[in-house]
């Protein structure tokens, strides 16, 4: 069953082409990858999947309700479905990491507050937490802000989570770890997932399919092996690592004169 | 010579367009205040913040304009034999005046510009967006609370700032310059009708409108990182200021 679909989705800011026509669909329980080089428009794309971005033209279907058509009370109904972890994390800085995690069960349920301690506490332990609760978001590392950012998310149960380059700025260990978490809540929570992240190769164990967002358009769109082995120049020079120095040499050993 | 229309008309356009933008945004921000439930907490929070914290800037500005008033309106009436009108002189000044456009001033340079900064950074570390992407309203969690606590603190300080620099020109008329006490509070009592603080009242309840719609505006539509902050900042207190003048005329324009 489709889940998300994205039809022809065009975005400009101030006369400058973003997406210049973006098409994918995204099946119910898939964790789908969006990967691209810098300033390609992914975390542009991803916004506009939760309707926090109006597109310039095209759409965006959620279970075939129209997202981007939406305002209002209808726009936030549909938004319930979704948790959202953003590159930074995104935390309150005047709140600590337990009262952030505990923020949208206290505003948008009804449960007691030992209810809710007990809830935040479960999740918490989750993300290996624990006993950081106490915290506020300046005390703690970009990894911790991360795992709080997920266990926020988390809390509410979503049904669709979207991913804005969770393991940026995080050492190999962190990303293995934040990888690993959103497996395992893939698998616990059965969310549908949409990671937008730069991690190559290991984004590939990650996600089931994976689509190429290069100057505005989803080049490609397949399953993990089809990427890898594209015959598409862009995708293989991207997903092999191959740099271009700023005059369009095909090899960065090129540039350094060491080819 | 077409570029030079051109630029004037974009120009023209664009501050319509600006004007209608926050024109859009006031609206927003009222209708949700009255949209169950209000944030109480938050509220007194921003009670708290803009108004009580405000208290010791209040009454040192207050004071000083007093004394200032005092000594300044002594030395005009002396002129004229009319030492003994000095009390009405500076109530009148303070509470028709000078309390709601300077304690408006103070708070904004102070709370007006924090509230800038704050929502503008949070703006720019998505934290906005993350309350939105929670389905929860910005304008209920961050304008509301930040204007219904202006409508509470602003007449408030006001009159606290009235009443403190009361007693300046009386520590300097009085005190310092010989007026007799009965003179100068009996003049107040003679003169001062609850026209006069009714009129202030209402400035000081429009002033608080106005500074925490610019600031909370300004900063909820900052843009580009570090630089966005401080130019949303300063733009608040600035076009706050300036807008708390010239609404100032035109209350007076109304009122007299």
């Amino acid at each position: 069953m489709t889940m998300i679909e994205v039809s022809d989705l065009h975005k400009s800011f101030d006369g400058q082409e973003v997406l210049t026509g973006v098409n994918f669909t995204v099946e119910k329980g898939d964790v789908f990858a969006v990967i691209g080089g810098s300033g390609q428009g992914k975390s542009v794309l991803l916004k506009h999947l939760l309707g926090l971005i109006k597109p310039t033209s095209g759409h965006v279907y959620i279970e075939g309700e129209d997202i981007s058509a939406l305002s209002g009370p209808a726009l936030y109904k549909l938004r319930d479905r979704f948790g959202y972890l953003f590159q930074g994390g995104a935390l309150f800085d005047s709140m600590s990491i337990f009262d952030n995690v505990a923020f949208p069960l206290r505003e948008k349920t009804k449960l007691k507050p030992a209810e809710v301690k007990t809830r935040v506490d479960e999740e918490l332990d989750k993300v290996g937490l624990t006993g950081f609760g106490h915290k506020y978001p300046a005390e703690v590392s970009g990894g911790m802000k991360k795992r709080a950012a997920f266990a926020r998310v988390l809390v509410m149960r979503p049904e669709i989570v979207l991913f804005d380059e969770p393991t940026t700025g995080l050492d190999p260990i962190l990303v293995d770890s934040v990888h690993r978490l959103i497996l395992w809540g893939q698998k616990t929570y059965g969310f549908t997932a949409v990671i937008v992240s730069h991690e190559i190769p290991k984004i590939f164990d990650v996600a089931g399919r994976v689509g190429m967002l290069d100057k505005g358009v989803m080049v490609e769109v397949g399953t993990t092996g089809e990427i890898r082995n594209s015959g598409n120049p862009v995708i293989r020079r991207f997903v092999h690592g191959a740099g271009e120095n700023l005059n369009g040499e095909n090899s960065i050993l090129n540039a350094a004169g060491r080819a | 010579m077409l570029n030079v229309f051109q630029m004037i008309g974009a120009w023209a356009l664009g501050i319509l367009r600006e004007m209608g933008s926050m024109f859009i945004f006031l609206v927003n921000t009222v209708l949700w205040m009255f949209r169950p439930p209000l944030k109480l907490g938050r509220v007194m929070r921003q009670v708290s913040f803009i108004g009580s914290k405000s208290v010791p800037l209040i009454v040192l500005t207050g004071g000083f304009t007093g004394m200032i008033l005092g000594l300044q309106i002594y030395y005009t009436l002396q002129k004229f034999g009319a030492e003994g009108y000095l009390g009405p002189a500076v109530a009148l000044s303070l509470i028709r005046e000078l309390g709601p456009v300077l304690s408006a001033l103070m708070i904004t340079g102070r709370a007006g510009s924090a509230i800038a900064a704050e929502i503008g950074i949070m703006r720019i570390t998505e934290q906005v967006d993350a309350l939105e992407s929670m389905s929860l309203s910005p304008f209920r969690y961050l304008m509301v609370p930040s204007l219904a606590a202006s409508v509470i603190s602003f007449p408030l300080l006001a009159s606290i700032f009235n009443v403190v620099g009361i007693y300046g020109g009386y520590m300097v008329g009085v005190k310092l310059l010989g007026l007799s006490s009965g003179t100068y509070f009996s003049g107040i009592q003679d003169f001062v009708q609850m026209e006069d603080i009714r009129d202030g009242i209402i400035k000081s309840l429009c002033f608080g409108v106005i500074v925490m719609w610019i600031s909370t505006y300004q900063g909820y539509f900052t843009r580009h990182g570090a630089e966005g902050v401080s130019r949303a900042t300063t733009t608040a207190v600035v076009m706050s200021s300036t807008l708390v003048l010239v609404w100032d005329y035109f209350l007076n324009s109304l009122m007299i």
